[in-house]
């Protein structure tokens, strides 16, 4: 039978305030272990906790980017477990009044609009890091990720696809990226999400039974995991076995989900008012103020982009995709650039290289005035086809400024004809076989010389010229045109 | 026994990470119990347009300034762990992590 | 020199005669270190106390600068309240050996005020007790009588004023835990309103409920003290705005015309010479000129259950941090056989167990039951609910009167383990301080009159929030018409 899919994301997303939610210590991440901690963070006997007002002010603009509303009057809850990274052995969390609800985010579906409810967005304190690879006995903990800020996003169980996952989280994180408020990353763990699912029949009303999985590692992962769970679920309710209400875990080397090997206690959290806190009120006016300072959201640029510059509705998808990537569109058009070239070195040859070499956008110290020179160099004629993807290459590389570049003249496109004739002289001279195949009427044999004449001046020949020059010392030695 | 039986405290005890078994559980069962059903007589307090205080202190909205204040030298969380495995802090193994 | 001679005297006699140069603070702590060697193994005021470290620590540390109100005076501290460096254990197994890396709050502002501390005055374990038979180390005597409690949770400290192996002491009270013990020892011992006193670095109990206060001999040592460690803190959020009056120098101010409420109050337990005191009192207050009137409290009755509820609920979370991961005591275990739990659940389950007290116990199973789901309502919810009706009386009661006038305990001193097996009786014998708790309101218990087998009878002054200055001024003008306060115990073993 094909079930219908209920799918909903959770996602933890820390905040790259200056400090952490509580206390002073720092949020940054790779810090040598346990060197990031105080008394407050590591809930020694007799600490208090004191609310980082920035986390208030962002924790208000991403719920205003996400269309959600903001609760009047928040406050925090304890929540209750015992585990190694938990140092107070309970999360300040927010329980029945958090920081904002019932929002929502718009994503495409195969070609159609679709809009996703966020259910509720609120604060709550990163607990610690476990490490258990080292031995087979013992784990290890470093508390320096206790105490970061988190918000917390969870969504209505709207999505039905993998795919829709997906594109949710894609346009989740491009919202979260151009709000500044967090790095973003799914491989240090400031971005993290779970997801859950359920099949029922088609037109049913009623839930089944749900899953949750953990572990998700990429948004590929998150999306492989979904399909694994679809196919497995169903076969499953096809097969009429049972299909208990659980946690699994994603194995991302073995590319399946798996149960839990430790039976689950139940956990009762035991949430009650935090009583070290007080209650804060978000007053109208300054969530107003904090929403008219919203900057450009990735929906609204998209717009923009393809109505001032012709764009089409992909090319505008995939340039905002990234903020990083949008600025150094717009920053190009600014200092210059013409729109459909500076799209297509974005599009084309920096996404590959990001893509090979498994990199963000802002791991690449691009300048936008060096994307526009190296399309005005192109327009101009002093590079050409691989010597201008070349110079892209060193641009990434070395960070310089292509003109830099080809001013070092190792680069400089071969213009000057005295130098192009002695190239074609010597291509000829060498290659006599194919010279008489050329003039006997064979036209590979011109495409043969021209790339040796390309490969003697190591690509920086101009080409139109030099295949100009090469014809006529072919015909200048004597023998018929062809 | 009228509120609590020694199997509903034993449950409660694993929740808390306590271990009580045999007499002591029966004592204890004995003792909450009393204490719980005195507890009772709050159920006869009329409170339906009552809010409830969690903070007697009509305080909101106390923020802090997102400054960096002074971290802990890691020798010294070290110090105080009952087992460590420098840089980190060791426990028993932790299954599915 | 005999001990005590200094050691008997107040910190504002101390502060003349130090300021006088007559004294030294190297004087003042030998004379106090002399009594405590010969009178703390039979009181057991203190957990443990190192002489000679202290003596350096008075030598080497101690700025010669003049400033500050307590300036060489040694300030007895509860084992509960961090000082950096100093075993804090809270009396429990569970913290044995551990030593914050940190002051508290008003560690900083007595040291700013120049005081000397000393520190590990024994107490209930994390404070849940009357007696002070719930610590871990060793119990307290009553120094008034040897084979009576000296109350708690704050014992060591009251028991170590009353007999002069302590100038002054900081305690903390919960739901009564300064007022109670300085009533049972014949010393003042004063709870502040909610929030003038910040609680970084009190080792929590019931956070909503808990505050740093004085114990001390007399009520202008009371006031001295409070001056130093009142005031809003940045690192506490329920720290208080408020501005702090001159407690001391307002404390002779006329009490003429004041307003003073008795309530109506439960008497189940009401001994019959702890009411004719407070009858006395009346009398004394009507001749220095307030006006007594009764007032009704109505839900006062429901205090003990409301307040165990919260108390025993906020202490359950509180105490989940004690789990022997990062510090404290961990319990050596053996792998168990996988089929029964991990080696980790192990050790949760044999640190707790094997560190906490009975009571501990007893509140934590207590506080994780009501908040345990479904059951929420029926007692947490229920229990704030009832804590805002116990509000209103206390803001009505002050709407009418200055002052709240009642006994601070239904008995004197009783006798060692005579409730240690009956815990509800116990929580009962907290009926009349649990209430000022509750409500937030500052309360301050001072001696009224003695029994006839000799014992201290202490009475308790309340006042509206933040009006320590009204409750100070009320305590001194009856202080000072009655004297009891210069009666003193002779300790056993004493010479």
């Amino acid at each position: 039978m094909d079930y219908e899919a209920v799918i909903g994301l959770e996602v933890h997303l820390q905040l790259a305030t200056e400090s952490k939610l509580f206390c002073g210590c720092p949020t940054k991440f790779g810090a040598p272990p346990n060197s990031q901690t105080c008394p407050v963070c590591l809930g020694l006997p007799g600490v208090l906790p004191v609310l980082n007002e920035q986390t208030v002010d962002w924790g208000v603009r991403v719920a205003c980017a996400l269309n959600a509303t903001i609760g009047q009057i928040m406050k925090f809850d304890r929540k209750q477990y015992f585990y190694p990274d938990l140092p107070k052995s309970y999360q300040i969390s927010q329980y029945d009044q958090p920081l904002a609800q019932h929002g929502h985010l718009d994503i495409v579906v195969d070609g159609q609009p679709k809009r996703i409810g966020i259910r509720r967005i609120h604060l709550e304190e990163d607990a610690g890091k476990l490490l258990h690879e080292a031995s087979a006995t013992e784990s290890f903990v470093d508390f320096n990720r206790t105490g970061v800020p988190l918000l917390e996003i969870v969504t209505e169980p709207d999505l039905r696809s993998a795919d829709a996952a997906y594109q949710y989280l894609t346009e989740l994180k491009a919202i979260l990226e151009y709000l500044d408020v967090s790095t973003c990353n799914m491989e240090e763990g400031s971005l993290r999400c779970d997801t859950n699912i359920s099949l029922r029949p088609p037109k049913a009303t009623t839930l089944g039974s749900r899953v949750e999985v953990k572990n998700l590692n990429s948004f590929r992962a998150v999306k492989l995991a979904l399909e694994y769970e679809a196919t497995r679920q169903a076969a499953a309710l096809d097969g009429g076995e049972p299909l208990p209400q659980e946690t699994r875990l994603w194995n991302a080397k073995a590319q399946r989900t798996e149960p839990l090997r430790s039976k689950e206690e139940a956990s009762d959290y035991r949430y009650f008012p935090e009583p070290d806190l007080v209650p804060f009120t978000l007053e109208a006016a300054l969530v107003e103020r904090l929403r008219q300072a919203l900057p450009e959201l990735p929906a609204q640029r998209r717009s923009r982009l393809q109505s001032a510059y012709q764009l089409s509705a992909y090319d505008a998808q995939v340039l905002t995709q990234s903020r990083v990537l949008a600025d150094l569109f717009e920053g190009a058009l600014r200092c210059g650039a013409s729109p459909k070239p500076a799209a297509n070195w974005i599009m084309g040859e920096l996404l590959a290289y990001l893509n090979a070499k498994g990199l963000e956008p802002s791991a690449v110290k691009l300048r936008p005035e060096w994307l526009a020179h190296l399309v005005e160099l192109i327009a101009q004629g002093t590079l050409s086809g691989p010597m201008a993807k070349a110079v892209f290459l060193q641009m990434v590389e070395r960070g310089l400024d292509p003109v830099q570049i080809v001013a070092e003249g190792r680069l400089a496109q071969i213009v000057d004809p005295g130098a192009l004739e002695r190239i074609a002289e010597e291509v000829v001279q060498a290659n006599l076989k194919s010279v008489a195949d050329y003039r006997s009427g064979k036209v590979n044999a011109f495409t043969y010389l021209m790339g040796q004449a390309m490969k003697r001046s190591q690509g920086k020949a101009n080409p139109q010229q030099m295949a100009e020059l090469l014809k006529r010392t072919l015909h200048n030695d004597g023998g018929p045109t062809p | 026994m009228g509120v609590v039986t020694p199997e509903i405290v034993q449950r409660v005890a694993r929740l808390a990470r306590l271990q009580l078994e045999g007499q002591a559980l029966a004592q204890m069962a004995a003792q909450l119990d009393e204490i719980l059903e005195y507890m009772q007589q709050l159920q006869a307090v009329p409170t339906d347009q009552v809010e409830p205080t969690s903070h007697v202190v009509p305080l909101a909205n106390v923020l802090r300034k997102d400054e960096r204040g002074v971290s802990l030298p890691p020798e010294t969380v070290l110090a105080m762990a009952p087992a460590a495995h420098p840089p980190f802090v060791k426990v028993p193994k932790v299954i599915d992590a | 020199m005999a001990g005590g001679e200094l050691a008997s005297k107040t910190i504002h006699e101390l502060r003349a005669l130090i300021d006088a140069g007559t004294i030294s603070p190297q004087e003042l702590l030998d004379d106090l270190l002399t009594r405590l060697a010969q009178l703390n193994p039979s009181l057991g005021a203190y957990i443990d106390i190192a002489p000679e470290r202290l003596r350096r620590q008075l030598r080497e540390e101690f700025s010669a600068d003049r400033r500050g109100l307590l300036w060489g005076i040694p300030i007895t501290i509860k084992d509960n309240i961090c000082i950096a460096g100093e075993e804090t254990t809270c009396a429990s197994r569970i913290l044995r050996g551990f030593r914050p890396p940190y002051d508290a709050t008003v560690i900083e502002r007595l040291r700013r005020a120049g005081a000397f501390l000393i520190p590990r005055a024994n107490m209930d374990e994390f404070a849940f007790g009357s007696s002070t038979e719930n610590s871990a180390w060793l119990i307290t005597r009553n120094p008034w009588a040897p084979d009576r409690v000296p109350g708690g949770s704050s014992g060591g400290c009251a028991s170590a004023v009353a007999g002069d192996l302590a100038i002054a002491a900081l305690g903390s009270d919960t739901g009564g835990s300064i007022r109670q013990p300085a009533s049972f020892c014949g010393v003042v011992g004063l709870k502040p309103t909610y929030g003038r006193v910040s609680r970084y670095g009190l080792v929590a109990f019931a956070s909503s409920l808990d505050q740093i206060g004085p114990i001390a001999k007399d009520v202008t040592d009371c006031a001295m003290v409070l001056s130093a460690i009142a005031g809003h803190d940045a690192r506490d959020s329920t720290s208080a705005p408020v501005e702090v009056p001159d407690y001391v120098g307002q404390l002779g101010g006329s009490v003429k015309g004041l307003r003073l409420g008795v309530p109506e109050l439960p008497r189940e337990g009401l001994n019959d010479e702890v009411e004719r005191a407070i009858a006395q009192a009346v009398t004394v207050f009507e001749g220095l000129g307030l006006e007594v009137e009764p007032v009704q409290l109505p839900n006062i009755g429901k205090s003990v259950a409301a307040y165990y509820i919260i108390a025993t609920a906020e202490a359950s979370s509180n105490l989940a941090r004690y789990d022997g991961v990062q510090y404290g005591f961990r319990a050596a275990v053996h792998r168990p056989p996988s089929t029964v739990h991990s080696e980790l659940m192990e050790m949760y389950l044999r640190t707790r167990t094997e560190g906490f007290g009975a009571e501990a116990k007893r509140r934590i199973l207590l506080g994780s039951y009501v908040l345990s789901h479904g059951y929420y309502d029926a007692y947490y919810l229920k229990g704030m609910k009832v804590r805002t009706l116990i509000k209103r009386d206390f803001d009505e009661a002050f709407r009418r009167c200055d002052v709240l006038l009642m006994p601070t305990s239904p008995t004197p001193a009783f006798r060692l383990r005579e409730k240690v097996d009956d815990p509800l009786q116990m929580y009962l014998s907290d009926i009349y301080t649990i209430s000022a708790n509750l409500a937030g309101i500052p309360a301050v218990s001072l001696p009224c009159a003695f029994s006839g087998e000799g014992l201290p009878i202490g009475m308790q002054l309340l006042a509206a929030p933040f009006r320590e200055d009204v409750l100070l001024r009320t305590a001194y003008a009856y202080e000072q018409a009655t004297k009891w306060h210069l009666r003193a115990p002779q300790v056993r073993g004493e010479r």
